[in-house]
Order: C-alpha cells, then structure tokens, then sequence
C-alpha cells in the first residue's frame, strides 16, 4: 500500500469544526441500544457464582441439585472451560479469571455459572450449588504482599528481572528498570533533595453501563456474540481461542457503550456466556450487576511509591529517582513497569532512574484504566516537584518550564522526542487567567503535568459510495468518545464533500479485517488515518470513473473540492463531474466505487497536558470543594473540538474523583466493603466545577492532519495538582490518594499536634 | 410474594397480623426495593399503604402538624408552615438521597428502616417528634427516639404500623437544625450528622434544647449533657465549646469505610455548634 502518513500543513473545511455527533438523538431519546439491550427469542438468563472468600482452594464443586432445579438448562464450572491455551500463559491467566479452576483468588472470582429460563430460577440455582473451599490466608495489600512472610498466590512464581534467579517463589512477578545516566552523581551535584513515599488506593474506571452480553452458539459451531466492549476482534481472538472455535466461526457486533476507560478491554463475561450458550443449546444474555462490576471486573492498580529528586540551587534537576510497587491482582501484569516509564516522562533528566515491581494480590485482576499506571505515578513525582521548588524557592512553573522535555530530548523510558508539548502547555498555563486569580481563606491551588505515550496500531477501514453519492464508512475501532463523528469530518474532508453526506458505522468482525481495540488513545488517531488512506484510494477509483466518462486518460484528472477536475490545456473546456455526477454513473463505469485501507497506524505522537485546579479545605472537617479547575492539552490538531473538550474534562472529572473519594475498602476478611456507587464514591454533578480547557496544536509529524490521541493523558495530572491543591490550602502535604475527608482531616491534626 | 393495597389502616393491621411468612410495609419504597433488588430480603407479603385515607396528608393541628405515613418527603418542603415551624425537621428530610427519591421516601420509612445513619431522624429526635402507632392492640403514641433499637431493627410488634409523625406546635423564639457530613455534595449517607432544637426566653437565653446525633452509635443519640450545655446560655464561645466536646465524647462511633472513630468524634461536635448557631440563629438569638 502506497500510503504517505506525513504530515502536510494544509488549510481545513471540515475538520475543525463542531457538527452535532451522529449518535447524539438515538442516545438522548433512548433509542441507542447498548450492551444489555440486546434480546433473542428463546434466550436464556445467565448468572454466575462468584468466591466469597479472598483465597481458596476449591476442594469440589457439586451442580447436581441445581442442574435438576426445572428451569435450569446449563450449569458449568472451570470443567466447561477446558485449558486450550498451549502454553500461553496470559492467556491462561485470562482463563482462570473467568471461571476459578484450582483456587478462587479473590473476593468474588467466578467459579460456577448457570443458564436459566428467567432471572429467579438462576439465582435459586445459583443456592443449590455446594462448593467444598478450603479457606487460604490472604493478603489484599501492595506493600503486605512484597514481604517475605506474606501468604503466596502462586508458588509458581519467581521474581523476574533480578540480577540473580530467586531460589524462592514470590508475589512479586516483576522488577523492570529504566533511566540513564548516573543518579548518584546527579544527587552528588544537588543543593536541595526532596525524598518522599506515597500510596495510592485502588480505584474503579466507574463506567456506568456494566459488562453485558448475548451469545448464541449454534449446533453446527458457529456463533455470535453482541457485546458491549472497546475491542470486539479482541473480544473474538480470546473467545475463539479459549472455546476452541476458529476466529472467523465467531462474529462478534459490538454494541453502543456507556464507558470502558480500559476496563473493557479485557473478556470475563463472555467466554462463560459463551460456554453457557453451548452447552444449553440456547442463547444466553449475562449481565453483570454493579456489584460483580465492582468485584469481579478490572480495576487499577493501588500503589506504593518512593520518590527522590535532588536539584541546584539556580532550579535545575540533577537526578530522579523513583521505586514504584503496583499491584495486579492474581495475575501478572506490567503495570509498575508502565508507571516507570511515565514517572518522570515529562522532564530532560540526565541522569534518572526508575524501578518498578509488579505485586500479586487477593484482589481482582487488575485491567486499563485511562492512561493506566501513569496518574499514580504523576501524583508521585509532581507531588516531589511541588515540594522542591518549594525548597529551592522557585515558582512551580518556573521550575517545571525550567526542566522540561523539548524536541530532542532523550525521555527517562528511552526514546528521543519529536516535536512535543509540555514546554506549550506550561508557558500556556503561566499565562493563563487562572494562575493570577485571587485565593481566599483555606484556599490553595495546585498545578502538574502529565504525559502519555499513546498508541496506533492495526486497522482496517472501508469507505463505500452509493449511488446517490452518499459516503458509508465502516470502521473497526468503537466509538467510545466520538469517533463516528471524527471519522465522518475526516472523510468529508478528504473527499471534499459535506460532513452531513457522511455516515459512518462500526461494522462487526465478519465485515472488516482485524482491528485493535479502542485503547491508548488511537481511536481516532488510527481510524483517522485508515479513513483518510480509504479515501484516497476511493479517489482514485473516482478520477478513473471520471476520466472514462470523459474518455481521456486517468493522469489528466485531478481531485479538487469534491470534484473530478480535467486538467491541461486540451480538456480546458471540459466541466467539473461532482463525486455524485460519478458515483450517478458508475453502474455504468465498472461498478461500485470504494476505498479500502488496511494499515498499522505508526507514529502516535506523545502527549503532554497541564492542569491548574483551586481546592477549598475545611480545616475542622476535612472536606474538599473543587473551586475552578483548569486543563491544558496539547491535541495536534483537534478534528472536532468539542469531543476533545469533553475528553479533557472527562478526565479531569475523573481523577477529581480518584484524588479525592473513590477507593477500594477491603475489610480483614478481604472481602470487598464498597462494591456499589453509595459507597464508592465518584462524583455527583455537584462535586464539580465547569472545568475549563485550552486546546493548543502542535502537529504530530506522523499523521497527515498533525492528530494527536487526547483520551487519556487528561487523567494523568489531576491526582498530582488535586494533591498540591490540597497540600497548599491545608498547609500539611498530602501523601495519601484518595484524600478523603478523614484523611485530610487527620493530616491536620497531626500537623497541628506537632 | 404477595401485594396487597388496603383502602383502610385497619385492614392493613389485621392483613400484617395474619401474615405468616415475612411481611414488608411499602410507602415510598426507597428502601424495600433497593433491599429487594439486591437480594438482601424476600418478603412474601407486601403491604403497600399508599391509598389508605389520610396517611398521604400533612396536618395541621391545635397541638401541632401530624405527617401521614405515606407523605413523601419533598412534600415537607412544600408545606410552607411545616416549613416556618420546623426548618430543621424539613432541611433533613430534604436531604435524603436525590430529588428524584425525594419524590418518594417517606420520613416514617426512614425512621422504621432503623439506620443509625438516617437523615430525617435525628432531627425528628431533636424536635421531640412522637410517633402514632397503630397495631392489633389499639393505637399509642411514642417518642421517635424509642422506635430504632439498633441497626435495621425497631421496637414495633408484629402487625404494627406508624400512621404518622407528630410535631408540636411551635413555641415562640423556637428554631431547630440540622447538619450532616458527606464526602460528597449530596446522594450519599451521613458519616456524622447533628440536629439541635432549641426555645430561647426573651432575652435570647437558651431555655429548652435537645441536641442528636446520628451515625454515631447504634442508633440516633440524644445527648442530654449536650442540651445542658446550652441552657441558661446564649451562644457564647465558652457555651458552643462545650457543647462540641461534650458531643464528641458522647459518641460510640465505629471505624467502616465511611470514616473512622476519631474522624466521627471531631465532626460531630463540630456538626453540632455549627447547627446549634444556625438553630440559635432561625430562633431569633443574636
């Protein structure tokens, strides 16, 4: 494929602009079908029975009084789902996630599942089946679980990336390692050092539509499977694979979503309704209550992290270093790996060094959210960075604009940047309203950085014209943030014809080739590219139909503003054919007229972000109020702003939520406390302010349009500038996420009491 | 299940009182359902008395206001002279869960779902609320604080109901509050709550008060030193002082996942003078 992704600075008609989003009237009317609005005839209610108990062996399981339950038309255990995976141990991992097959390993780890006529029948079901546990101490915390007398999840496990291979098994998975240069010569320059340790609770991506499903397993080995998911060819990978099925057998229709932030990026559900399906002979629709969201689908890591930075007297940074401990849940992950090589992404180091351990924990496994690892670890090290300017004496702006990555810079994770922008986002936040605001009593402002790689990856996208004239776009890649109407601005743009000419779809596995899920931010970055390579190959097609009607060769027609142009001196008298003119024509001219485009969409350019926020404390209560909050993000060039606005404030609401309430609440019997919204806590309309946002553009090189991803580095700040915020208002620095009112509250007291 | 929608309380009462298995009373529902849907109970019988006569109407009587059963709470807020009377009683009511519950919820159901944590109850306490309890034996009057025996359990017998909330007619100088503590600005539960009512004497001295406290122990407290505190005073510093540290030993607050003992004990003594000022301040005192 002859595709140039370079970017071109080119003037823009469509993108840029803020056309009402496609998908906008079925979702307020309550047309818009998600996940559990799916329904067959004849299909069966699925439920599942989950672990009470934080780790256990599972002795026995008996279904036999629940399968003669009249109603019940498929029980199944681990035994239903047989180990196809050959070796491959994540995907094993993902196996035993779904249905417990030696150990249950957390509270609420799924060990049996049954399919029922209706909803009561199931859950009786559910009652009848004996399951014979042999109750294991467990553990549920990160820095508990790295000590050599913590109960072990798998004695299978040995430490990777030790100089030495460990003779004893552990909870740690793995040690990784980035940076350069040397940090004990970096700190043997500096005039001030901040060391400082800190933790992080788990939290939850808060989606409010839970994981639902229906699948319909035929007897001749074909099926499908509606799912709510941010990747159905991932979701159709796994399923085949670990039911046995060839891929193309599976067809897998993704269904609108309410939110996945990362957390639907992983399957639990649905091998098992899959299973239930084919054992029932039925379809089965399973969907999970918030409780089982809470307790048994993916959320991030809680953490623990040292940070060190050391700096000259005149503010520059002499060395960094950081020791950051995630936790995983049961399986391992690359969590801390990812928090290292984020920690200190932001900054032009040399000499800089990052450890990270992946943790085992009785807790459930951890998945994607946002960005994933990088806000603990910015809350970490923006915390430390606050502290040292502090010391140093210097405006915390000034500070970070004084160490900040340019292009050129080699990052603390390794590669050297391209054009970036933090030094755009801070200059942008110094001169920003916000910073020179006037504070009142027990009131203080905080302000941090953010940095996220961003991913491309494959797609795969069609673009058809009808006869009409009329533009279907088939992508690959779910809308979980707009992209439909991104993608549709994107083809009107390169085609040169009207937005509202434009309809795109997210067709299922069968009609497109592979994608990669809607995750790191690529959405629209990749879709975007495959939509703009599509439509070039249908402009082709186009200036061959239109130098056909016009009888002269193909080189002498160009594409201009949606038209097929004839150029040279000869055809000067010729009128323009308009893309509708064409496509009127082409059951005449060979056919249909389409553009396919299949790529790996390389290049994502890294993202920067800076938010400014002001937090009001009540001194005698510990309770928060998010005053005005502030975010600035570079974009590269924002195709429809108003999404890009609505991903910068999404975030931002989010980690408000994550800094100040949201946590998991384990209780000594490591059963989860808080599996619900009463008492887990994410923000209620009220809690916020009107986050305010500033675009800025600076063109990523690898993409014709200069787009950057803008979905999650938005979350990557707030914890940090929420926490300085906090730490300034309540004159006592905040060490602990979430900074919850007792917390807070806490924390004065001891600083009070000396 | 069974549900069943009496026209009359005394065919409820004897349908309660029949019953065999286990028996639910449906005002509001902003309990029962979430309980139901959640697995946490099955009842076979469902008595819902929103079409018995009167028990969805606020009263106003020589002695006072008399608040049906049935009333739901955005009602209160509604009610202009309940409103003057009892701000208090009103402002708690109107706290409970979301608007949209609000529609719905009841105050007697709040009080009968026994959570110590209820936001209308400590306010009822402090307003010396009776409770009209009709039941197989005949009718009674009781005080509020005496319903609740513990977490979701209360003093009633079997085939008993609440037919309404009594609240006296107010004396003059009179004003009561009502404060509680969430991490979040609204749809949440009290992690500490307080409410105060007091009756000052001509010269904006304190003469009656009744200080509660909610979440703080087993059920709602009503603290007698804390009320103590404040008689024969006006609002000084010395007098709200007290009032705080006397509250916050009176608590037997537990560590959960919505704070700590050390957390409930400081906010409540806080809560407290902060709805002792505002209650000294709707009475007129200065």
């Amino acid at each position: 494929m002859n595709f140039d992704p370079r970017y071109s600075g080119r003037n823009f008609t469509s993108v840029g602009t803020r056309p009402i989003r496609p998908d906008g009237v079925d979702k307020v009317t309550g047309r818009a079908r998600y996940g559990a609005d799916f329904n067959m005839a004849g299909q069966l209610v699925g439920r599942v029975l989950r672990s009470p108990h934080a780790h256990a062996t599972i002795r026995k399981i008996d279904t036999s009084k629940a399968e003669k339950l009249p109603g019940v038309k498929a029980v199944i255990t681990a035994a239903d789902l047989p180990d196809l995976t050959d070796g491959d141990a994540a995907m094993y991992d993902i196996l035993d996630n779904c249905m417990a097959r030696k150990k249950a390993l957390y509270d609420g780890h799924a060990v049996a599942a049954v399919a029922a006529v209706d909803a009561r029948i199931a859950r009786q079901a559910l009652k009848l089946i004996e399951v014979d546990y042999e109750v294991l101490p467990h553990v549920t915390d990160v820095d508990e679980a790295m000590k050599h007398t913590a109960p072990l999840l798998n004695d299978a496990i040995f430490t990777e990336g030790l100089e030495e291979k460990p003779v004893k098994p552990s909870n740690v998975t793995k040690r990784t390692q980035y940076g350069h240069g040397d940090i004990h010569e970096g700190f043997g320059q500096a005039d001030f050092v901040v060391e400082r340790s800190f933790k992080t609770e788990q939290t939850h991506q808060g989606y409010i539509e839970p994981h639902a499903c229906v699948a319909n397993v035929s007897s001749d080995g074909t099926a499908d499977l509606w799912v709510c998911t941010q990747g159905h060819f991932v979701y159709r990978q796994h399923c085949a694979q670990l039911l046995g099925m060839e891929a193309s057998k599976l067809r897998v229709t993704s269904s609108e979503i309410g939110g996945g932030f990362g957390g639907k990026t992983h399957v639990w559900a649905e091998p098992v309704a899959l299973a239930l399906s084919r054992k029932a002979g039925r379809p089965v629709k399973l969907v999970m209550t918030r409780d089982e969201v809470f307790r048994a689908s993916g959320p991030t890591s809680a953490t623990s992290i040292d940070v060190k930075i050391g700096a000259r007297k005149d503010g520059t940074i002499t060395a960094a270093e950081a020791t950051l401990r995630y936790s995983c849940g049961p399986y391992a992950g690359m969590w801390a790996e990812i928090g290292a090589m984020t920690a200190f992404a932001c900054y032009r180091l040399e000499n800089v060094k990052t450890v990270g351990y992946e943790v085992l924990v009785n807790r459930p496994k951890t998945a994607a959210y946002r960005a994933p690892s990088a806000p603990m670890a910015a809350f970490a090290v923006e915390s430390a960075i606050d502290e040292l300017a502090k010391e140093i004496d210097m405006d915390p702006v000034e500070f970070r604009i004084r160490n900040a990555a340019q292009e050129g810079t080699r990052s603390s994770y390794g590669p050297v940047y391209g054009p970036i922008g933090i030094g755009p986002t801070l200059e942008a936040a110094k001169n920003h309203p916000h910073m020179k605001a006037p504070l009142g009593k027990n009131q203080g402002r905080g302000m941090a950085c953010g940095f996220w790689f961003n991913f491309g990856g494959q797609t795969c996208t069609d673009l058809n014209i009808g006869m009409d004239g009329s533009v279907s776009l088939a992508v690959g890649t779910v809308d979980v943030g707009g992209s439909r109407a991104s993608l549709s601005l994107v083809a009107a743009e390169e085609l040169g014809i009207a937005y509202e000419q434009v309809k795109a779809v997210v067709a299922d596995t069968s009609s497109l080739g592979y994608n990669d899920m809607t995750d790191g931010s690529r959405g629209t970055f990749s879709s975007s590219m495959a939509t703009i390579s599509a439509a070039r190959n249908a402009i082709k097609v186009l200036r061959e139909r239109a130098a056909q009607m016009w009888d002269i060769s193909v080189d002498d027609v160009a594409w201009e503003q949606g038209h097929a142009v004839a150029k040279g001196e000869k055809h000067g008298n010729l009128g323009k054919l308009s893309l509708k003119e064409i496509a009127a024509e082409s059951g005449k001219t060979g056919g249909p007229i389409a553009g396919h485009s299949e790529l790996v969409a390389d290049g994502a350019g890294v993202s920067f972000a800076t938010h400014i926020c002001d937090i009001e404390v009540d001194p005698e209560t510990g309770a928060t109020k998010v005053l005005r909050y502030t975010v600035v993000q570079d974009a590269g060039k924002a195709v429809h702003p108003t999404y890009v606005e609505g991903q910068y404030q999404g975030g931002a609401a989010q980690g408000i939520g994550w800094a100040l309430n949201e946590e998991y609440i384990y209780g000594k019997d490591g059963r989860l406390q808080n599996a619900g919204f009463l008492d887990y806590r994410i923000p209620v309309c009220s809690d916020l302010p009107m986050i305010d946002t500033q675009i800025l553009e600076i063109p990523n090189p690898n993409h014709p349009y200069g787009v950057r991803g803008v979905g999650e580095t938005s979350i990557v700040p707030p914890l940090a500038a929420i926490a300085n915020a906090v730490s300034n208002a309540a004159g006592v620095r905040m060490t602990h996420i979430p900074m919850s009112p007792p917390r807070i509250l806490a924390a004065i007291e001891a600083e009070r009491a000396g | 299940m069974r549900y069943i929608r009496p026209l009359s309380i005394e065919d409820a009462v004897g349908q309660l009182t029949g019953s065999s298995g286990t028996a639910a009373i449906l005002a509001g529902g902003s309990d029962l359902l979430v309980r139901m849907k959640g697995g946490f109970i099955e009842p076979e019988l469902i008595v819902d008395i929103k079409a018995i006569d009167g028990l969805s109407e606020i009263r106003e009587t020589a002695e006072g206001f008399s608040i049906g059963a049935a009333v739901p709470c955005a009602a209160l807020g509604e009610n202009a002279a309940l409103k003057t009377a009892w701000p208090g009683v009103v402002e708690a009511a109107k706290l409970i869960g979301s608007k949209q519950v609000q529609g719905r919820c009841t105050i007697v159901g709040n009080l009968c779902n026994a959570s110590p944590a209820a936001d209308s109850v400590p306010a009822l306490v402090a307003a010396h609320a009776r409770a009209l309890v009709i039941g197989p034996g005949g009718k009674r009057t009781i005080p509020v604080e005496t319903v609740p025996t513990g977490p979701g359990k209360t003093s009633l017998a079997k085939g008993e109901i609440i037919e309404a909330i009594l609240l006296d007619r107010r004396a003059p100088r009179s004003g009561d509050a009502y404060l509680r503590f969430i991490p979040r600005t609204e749809m949440d539960i009290a992690v500490v709550s307080a409410g105060v009512n007091l009756t000052l004497d001509e010269q904006g001295v304190v003469k009656a008060a009744r200080v509660a406290l909610g979440a703080v122990a087993a059920t709602v407290l009503l603290v007698e030193e804390a009320a103590e505190a404040l008689i024969g005073r006006k609002m000084d510093e010395a007098a709200l002082e007290r009032l705080a540290k006397v509250c916050a030993g009176a608590c037997r607050p537990i560590d959960d996942k919505r704070g700590t003992v050390e957390f409930r004990r400081k906010v409540a003594g806080v809560l407290a003078r902060r709805a002792a000022m505002t209650a000294y301040a709707r009475a007129g005192g200065k």
